[in-house]
């Protein structure tokens, strides 16, 4: 089991390495997808106890939410906007590959040095946490596309919730249902926001909006 | 020095250009035809070695040292190279950045004696080669650093000495593979993408064009002719020896004890991997050359990770 979990963990490093190197929207979009599903299976892997149904409930909820109905939303405003890559970021792939390189060792470094409250199944848990809410980041200021900004934020969250699950039999259901939705609004009211802002302006660059005065 | 661990580089000498036979033949059985026969690589060197060389005249003896100098510095490294479990004949401390070194040194007297028949295309290419190497290199040392590290622990031999080739592979087992797996498969994929860029195989070079501007390897060796062509040719195949016997090496962790199974299993992984590369080179398409270093970035954050990981443990 650990094995598989060590494996699991070095695969959603490798995903959020994979966004940080790509500029086809629509690969990202997958990437963003297959993290999902993979972090859906998450909880199935850490920790010792039997396996409840209220765990099934929540890696079920996971993939399907996080791994089918995003990048359905997302992949469906791509469509309406009909754009298919990341033009001239502001930061390049190569270097964003490298400062992806820079965030990992920055993570596992930390990682080793926080206190926690109770034990982390294994001692990659924390760095991949840690490391895939810095990708989302870096993911949201680097980029110029609207979409691209909407992976990272996804991404964020993904890093966010992967530290939760570190804990997830310590978590009420409750709080970790109550994050989904709210995510689940977000991409949603982003979805509609990005098919706005493209049929006004014929584009989605997000940095143009920082010109317009009133 | 164990006299039986002579067999190592002598078997590399005899069968390396078979490796390119059987690279060939994979590719003519995925286009549909019989291709050329398996032996075609000693063929080639037979005949080349049978004419005679002609030189130009704005040459100097740069030229007619690179394919020497190139054919002595591989077949030394053959000695510090272990199959598999089984030792190389020298292996010392710290022997694994001379293999490196010594696979720099060919290159340099490659672009050397490219640059000095003053052609602008064979220029081009050693510039192209000069690049490559600069970024393929660091993905092939953190590679053998990250393996370094993982064996570490590993009892192995008794006696091993961690940080030599030999010592390196023999603590490799399947027992290492069960706990460092994942690091072990992130290290080989890189060791992949080295292998395939320093031997020009496909997703960076084709080592089929002639006089195409996108080649990289052939450009620098077009003004080279008879036997100064065949130390070449033979010089690559033991090149890509040498790179598939570090990779076999990993990806068999036959390690029972007995010289001739080890190194039986690690032959037939080499021969696997050349079916391997046949079929890279059937299926895909050479990348952009301004993606190559995308690439050759990839596999280093590849090495990186499974250092990372390695250290964490």
């Amino acid at each position: 089991m650990e094995v598989v979990l060590h494996f699991l963990i070095v695969v959603l490093i490798l995903t959020n390495l994979r966004l940080l190197g790509t500029s086809r929207l629509i690969a990202c979009i997958r990437v963003v997808s297959v993290q999902g599903v993979l972090l859906g299976l998450l909880p199935l892997l850490v920790g010792t106890g039997e396996l409840t149904t209220r765990l099934w409930l929540l890696s079920l909820l996971t993939v399907l939410v996080k791994g089918m109905v995003f990048p359905w939303l997302l992949l469906r405003a791509l469509r309406t906007a009909n754009v298919h890559r990341e033009m001239e970021p502001f930061v390049g792939y190569s270097t964003s590959l490298l400062v992806g390189l820079g965030l990992l060792a920055g993570s596992l470094w930390m990682g080793g040095r926080l206190p926690l409250p109770v034990p982390a199944p294994s001692s990659l848990v924390v760095p991949l946490a840690l490391f895939t809410i810095l990708t989302g980041l870096f993911a949201i200021v680097s980029r110029r596309k609207a979409l691209t900004q909407v992976l990272g934020y996804l991404v964020m969250e993904n890093g966010i919730y992967a530290f939760g699950l570190a804990f997830a039999r310590q978590e009420p259901l409750l709080v970790e249902l109550g994050v989904l939705l709210d995510v689940f609004m977000a991409v949603f009211v982003m979805g509609i926001t990005i098919f706005h802002i493209n049929r006004e302006f014929d584009h989605m660059d997000a940095d143009r909006l920082s010109a317009l005065k009133d | 020095m164990n006299p039986w661990s002579l067999a190592n580089p002598l078997a590399a000498l005899v069968l390396a250009p078979l490796l390119l036979g059987v690279i060939n033949r994979i590719k003519a059985l995925f286009a549909g035809r019989t291709g050329q026969p398996l032996l075609q690589a000693y063929f080639d060197l037979a005949k080349l070695l049978k004419k005679g060389a002609v030189y130009s005249r704005t040459t100097s003896w740069v030229f007619k040292a690179g394919p020497v100098t190139g054919l002595a510095c591989v077949t030394t490294a053959l000695f510090i190279l272990p199959l598999g479990g089984c030792p190389a004949p020298v292996s010392f401390t710290g022997d694994l950045v001379l293999l490196a070194y010594l696979l720099g040194v060919t290159r340099f007297f490659t672009i050397a004696a490219a640059l000095d028949t003053g052609s602008a295309f064979e220029g081009m290419g050693a510039s192209r080669e000069a690049q490559f190497s600069v970024l393929a290199e660091p993905v092939f040392l953190l590679c053998l650093a990250a393996l370094a590290k993982i064996t570490q622990a590993s009892p192995g031999l008794p006696g091993r000495d961690a940080l030599s080739l030999s010592g390196l592979y023999g603590g490799l087992s399947l027992s290492v593979w069960a706990q460092g797996g994942t690091a072990l498969l992130l290290a080989s994929a890189a060791m992949l993408a080295v292998l395939l860029t320093e031997n020009s195989r496909i997703p960076v070079d084709d080592p089929n064009t002639h006089l195409e501007l996108t080649m990289i390897h052939e450009v620098m060796v077009l003004d080279h002719g008879g036997p100064d062509l065949a130390m070449i040719l033979y010089g690559a195949s033991l090149k890509l020896w040498i790179f598939s016997a570090l990779l076999a090496g990993i990806l068999v962790p036959v390690r029972s004890g007995y010289a001739l199974v080890d190194a039986g299993a690690t032959l037939a992984g080499i021969f696997l991997l050349a079916v391997v590369v046949g079929v890279i080179e059937s299926t895909m398409a050479r990348v952009r050359l301004l993606r190559v270093p995308q690439l050759l970035a990839g596999a280093g954050v590849l090495a990186v990770l499974a250092l990372s990981l390695s250290l964490g443990r």
